[in-house]
């Protein structure tokens, strides 16, 4: 067991690789079922569900999938779980499910799922896809929570449900457009938080090479 | 089915529409956006195989689950006949006219995966259970409120693309400002038949 790959495999998904903010996949949930916090973790929760189990079972049978009919056969794969998370869903959350019925059932043509199935699950060993599931379904449900927080608050004043006194609620026809501008603004701020990180590991790069430089030739002396 | 076929086909195209205020399909809606061309390509593509996949799911549902009562396996049946299908029609298409094939052909695929085709087929042969006319008229409208949506943004984006944004805005962050704006004036037009 490597344990360094096992960690880069886990920590990959979160910042580096973020399926949501860095490979822009699976867009669709990101804005639909954003409204609260409750609503953006139970849909991270069902996809992360679906990742892992997809990602495991695709992996298990990578070696009896013929080539040419990978994706339908991944296809089945991943809507077998999908009917799973409605099944539960409909049984112990009827009132959830009802409102997040039409993107239960979308989860099957999530474009991260058949993704990390073609480009990771199809080549690696199972333990290794199980934590790519692991590490891509946390990514996903940390930035759907996070743009669930800012779009709960400006929409309705509160927090997880919570009223925050001070802050009227905003309804109408605002609240619709509130997911396209604040997944956009988010993006922004990642990708200026990224390029503020890669500039200064630059600099200190660029200021030990030259130390580096010099201790090499003093030991050569 | 008390609203006229006029209703539900406007309310498909402008009040709510498939990208703006229902939010599928916006992976290809980001994607494929940069040029007018490739923006109206991707859009023809979306509304024939909107319009076939429905018309195949309608027949599977109430054909075949409706009388097995395996109706719960109404998400895998609806992928697989639209997976076949996008297959079946890039086979057909390369064949049979490749005048077509080259105009639409390299969007097929993608479409698999496009969330508007299964979400369309879901809410009205499943959720809405509208007869097999609507289900055909209401599939054509809302890829036609597709192909407006994506042209629009593709019109606008050719703008954007020139302007002098902030660096961390360029791309993807600007087009989702963008259709932000494009939703708010779409949203206006729920008022029409309220």
């Amino acid at each position: 067991m490597n344990k360094r790959k096992m960690k880069e495999t886990l920590l990959g998904g979160l910042i580096r690789n973020n399926p949501t903010f860095v490979l822009v996949l699976g867009t669709c949930p990101t804005i639909a079922m954003t409204t609260t916090l409750f609503q953006a973790f139970a849909m991270g929760v069902a996809t992360t569900f679906v990742l892992i189990f997809s990602n495991l079972f695709v992996s298990l049978l990578r070696g009896l999938i013929p080539d040419r009919v990978r994706i339908p056969c991944y296809i089945v794969i991943i809507s077998t779980f999908v009917i799973i998370v409605q099944m539960v869903m409909q049984r112990f959350m009827p009132g959830l499910y009802s409102t997040m019925q039409a993107f239960i059932a979308l989860i099957v043509v999530n474009c991260i799922i058949l993704a990390r199935a073609e480009s990771y699950a199809s080549c690696n060993p199972p333990l290794y896809s199980a934590l790519d599931g692991v590490s891509m379904g946390l990514g996903f449900t940390a930035a759907l929570c996070l743009i669930g927080v800012v779009r709960e608050f400006l929409a309705g004043g509160s927090f997880a449900g919570m009223k925050i006194p001070g802050f009227p609620a905003m309804d109408g026809v605002g609240a619709s457009a509130f997911g396209f501008i604040v997944f956009g603004c988010m993006m922004a701020l990642f990708n200026f938080a990224m390029q503020k990180l890669r500039e200064r590991r630059e600099r200190m790069e660029a200021s030990v090479l030259p130390l580096a430089g010099g201790a090499a030739e003093e030991v050569a002396e | 089915m008390t609203a006229s076929i006029v209703t539900v086909m406007f309310t498909a195209v402008i009040s709510q529409n498939i990208v703006l205020s229902q939010y599928q399909g916006i992976c290809p809606f980001l994607g494929v956006s940069k040029k007018m061309s490739s923006a109206a390509g991707m859009g023809f593509a979306v509304i024939f195989v909107m319009a076939l996949s429905s018309v195949f799911c309608w027949l599977v549902y109430n054909f075949v689950l409706l009388p097995l009562g395996i109706e719960f396996l109404y998400t895998m049946a609806f992928i697989l006949v639209i997976a076949s299908l996008v297959q079946l029609l890039e086979m057909i298409l390369k064949r049979f006219s490749p005048t077509l094939y080259s105009a639409l052909g390299v969007y097929l695929p993608l479409i698999t995966t496009n969330c508007a085709i299964l979400g369309t087929a879901n809410s009205a042969v499943v959720y809405s259970s509208y007869n097999f006319v609507y289900t055909f008229a209401v599939s054509v409208a809302t890829g036609v409120g597709f192909l407006l949506a994506i042209c629009l943004l593709a019109g606008v984006r050719m703008k954007t693309e020139r302007a002098d944004i902030p660096a961390c805005f360029k791309g993807f962050p600007i087009t989702l400002v963008t259709a932000a704006i494009m939703a708010l004036a779409f949203a206006g037009f729920a008022g029409i038949l309220a």
